[in-house]
């Protein structure tokens, strides 16, 4: 759907028709105290010639590594065809049409979309998208009060494996909400949850697991899945979409499944863009459709009983219930669901079970060369998907400062949020075994010398 | 507009409630309301046993135009909701008085009728609504 912006013919016709001056008129009821007249430390705007260079700048500064970084942002091969769909200009929109009678094309996308991602799950509808696999966990937490309204204790309990921001962010948006969170104890060998230390009996309404775990190990979500639904909680997934080309899909998990599944979508054609724009997903058991938050495209019949595409579900949204709304989510985030979705149809079921597979060997192979230098061992034991945690007998940092020196980006240093002197490291299908030849090599070489 | 059941007292949020013979009473929503919510799709039902206020959210009606809260018009306790909504919520829609019932309530105080209506008020107050 195009946008044609209004003339000033039109602007004044319609601030005629409504009586009033200018269109700042409109927003006269906004003391004039709390209008801010110029923004601290944002420049005056420059023209196309000068931000086109400064950004050339900053893009040269960046340098070309090679990325072994993933922590939740996994840097995957994006066929070029995705991103010259998805900027055709029926498509290319900072705002998604969603008007049933114009956007025909941007509504079918979002419903393939969303039978993409069920497939994926295994679960049965999906939303449209959520911001990001963050905020998600919120939303997935704020949901589980609604639909699990027998429990009135607001706790959610988190396995060890949750990406330790998901948990920040999902506090900062939920807590205020009356919601708290709570980590399950952790086995230290494996770095997965502790089942013998489950407390029983703590009435939790939710109950959180990451698979693959944020340090890429991989839990027993069956026997967790089947424990939460004994303890009247529901079972909140967090899932790798790439992942789910070769793990189990969340709707599948111990004897009922889980009841609602998020995460974060960029590895599906999205590029790390130094951390964003992403995109969130999520997807649920039909039973509680009606406290997803977010928009929700279907298929139906027009008057001449052709196919179409409308949005769905509508009567809980912001703009008809208010501060009652299930959620102040009224969008998603259309542009990367739309090259999601691209992504997803020109890779295939087997492009993308080759992208897992070849990723999960390339960090086997990556681990393996660490783990052959003197002072780097496995931090836990166990299988891990595409994403290695690593101990090492010295600090992180300064060994990741002289590998940029080298064009490496080496991993992420796991010492501030789960344990001193780890690395989390991930090899996708981008990286050759040169390049991880190359990495094992210099990393190696930086042990021996002590340089770092 | 079809006659108002003259066993019935009304509330301004277009509910009604009956009596029982036990003590308890029987709460909907109006013709009026079901006729102005339009085709319901959804009924959201508490749970039996929960304790409810007066002017407290109780339930919520959802038609495919909005989701509508329905409000309870006294304190008491849930003993019986209308399950046969959750696969039939239309039943509000074409028998709202009878079979589209919502829940039934054991009042914790004596009810006072003076702050509710009787059939010729509330027909009188949705007279006025109309003009």
């Amino acid at each position: 759907m195009p946008f044609i912006p209004h003339t000033k013919k039109d602007t004044s016709e319609m601030l005629q028709a409504i009586g009033v001056d200018s269109i700042a008129d409109l927003f006269d009821e906004i003391p004039p105290e709390l209008m801010i007249e110029h923004l601290p430390h944002v420049p005056p705007a420059v023209g196309e010639m000068e931000i086109s260079r400064l950004m050339r700048r900053r893009a040269k500064m960046d340098g070309s590594p090679m990325c072994f970084i993933g922590a939740g942002a996994y840097e995957h091969h994006i066929p070029t065809a995705v991103w010259d769909i998805a900027t055709r200009g029926e498509f290319y929109s900072a705002y998604t049409p969603y008007q049933a009678e114009a956007s025909q094309g941007t509504l079918q996308t979002i419903y393939e979309y969303q039978t993409m991602i069920t497939e994926l799950t295994g679960l049965d509808v999906s939303n449209a998208s959520l911001y990001d696999g963050a905020s998600a966990l919120a939303e997935a937490s704020l949901m589980s009060v609604r639909a699990n309204r027998r429990v009135k204790s607001g706790r959610i309990l988190l396995a060890p494996g949750v990406n330790p921001v998901y948990e920040q962010v999902a506090a900062a948006i939920a807590g205020a909400q009356g919601l708290t969170f709570e980590r399950l104890e952790q086995d230290a060998a494996s770095g997965n949850i502790d089942f013998n230390s489950l407390p029983d009996g703590r009435e939790p309404v939710a109950v959180v697991v990451q698979q693959p775990s944020f340090v890429g190990t991989l839990d027993d979500v069956d026997r967790l899945t089947n424990w939460a639904h004994e303890q009247g909680a529901m079972l909140i997934g967090i899932v790798n979409p790439t992942s789910l080309a070769l793990l189990r899909p969340p709707g599948q998990w111990g004897e009922a499944g889980a009841d609602i599944a998020i995460g974060e979508g960029q590895p599906l054609g999205v590029p790390m863009s130094s951390g964003g724009p992403y995109f969130g997903f999520m997807t649920c058991k039909q039973k509680h459709v009606r406290q997803m938050p977010g928009r929700i495209v279907g298929r139906t019949t027009d008057l001449e009983d052709k196919p179409g595409f409308a949005l769905t579900l509508q009567a809980r949204e912001q703009h008809i219930r208010r501060s009652k709304a299930t959620s102040n989510i009224c969008t998603n985030q259309g542009l990367m669901v739309t090259a999601a979705t691209i992504y997803m149809s020109l890779l295939g079921y087997d492009g993308l079970v080759g992208v897992a597979n070849t990723s999960q060997a390339n960090t086997a192979l990556l681990a393996e060369g660490l783990c052959g230098i003197e002072g780097v061992d496995r931090l836990y034991e166990g299988p891990f998907f595409h994403e290695v945690a690593l101990k090492l007998d010295r600090p992180v940092a300064p060994l990741l400062t002289a590998l940029a020196d080298r064009d490496i980006l080496g991993g992420f240093d796991l010492t501030s949020t789960v344990a001193t002197n780890a690395l989390l490291v991930c090899a996708t299908e981008t990286k050759t075994k040169a390049d991880i030849e190359a990495y094992v090599a210099a990393f190696a070489d930086l042990m021996a010398n002590d340089s770092a | 507009m079809s006659d108002l059941p003259g066993d019935l007292l009304y509330t301004n949020d277009h509910e009604w409630l009956r009596r029982e013979d036990d003590g308890s009473v029987t709460i909907g929503i109006t013709d009026h309301a079901q006729s102005a919510l339009g085709d319901l799709v959804y009924v959201e039902l508490p749970e039996v046993g929960l304790d409810i206020e007066e002017a407290g959210e109780m339930a919520v009606v959802e038609s495919v135009k909005a989701a509508s809260d329905v409000y309870a018009p006294i304190s008491g306790s849930i003993v019986a909701v209308n399950e046969a909504l959750a696969d039939d919520p239309e039943k509000i829609n074409s028998d709202p008085y009878g079979d589209g019932w919502i829940v039934r309530v054991q009042p914790s105080d004596t009810i006072d009728e003076s702050a509710l209506m009787s059939p010729d008020d509330y027909q009188t107050f949705i007279d006025e609504l109309d003009d």
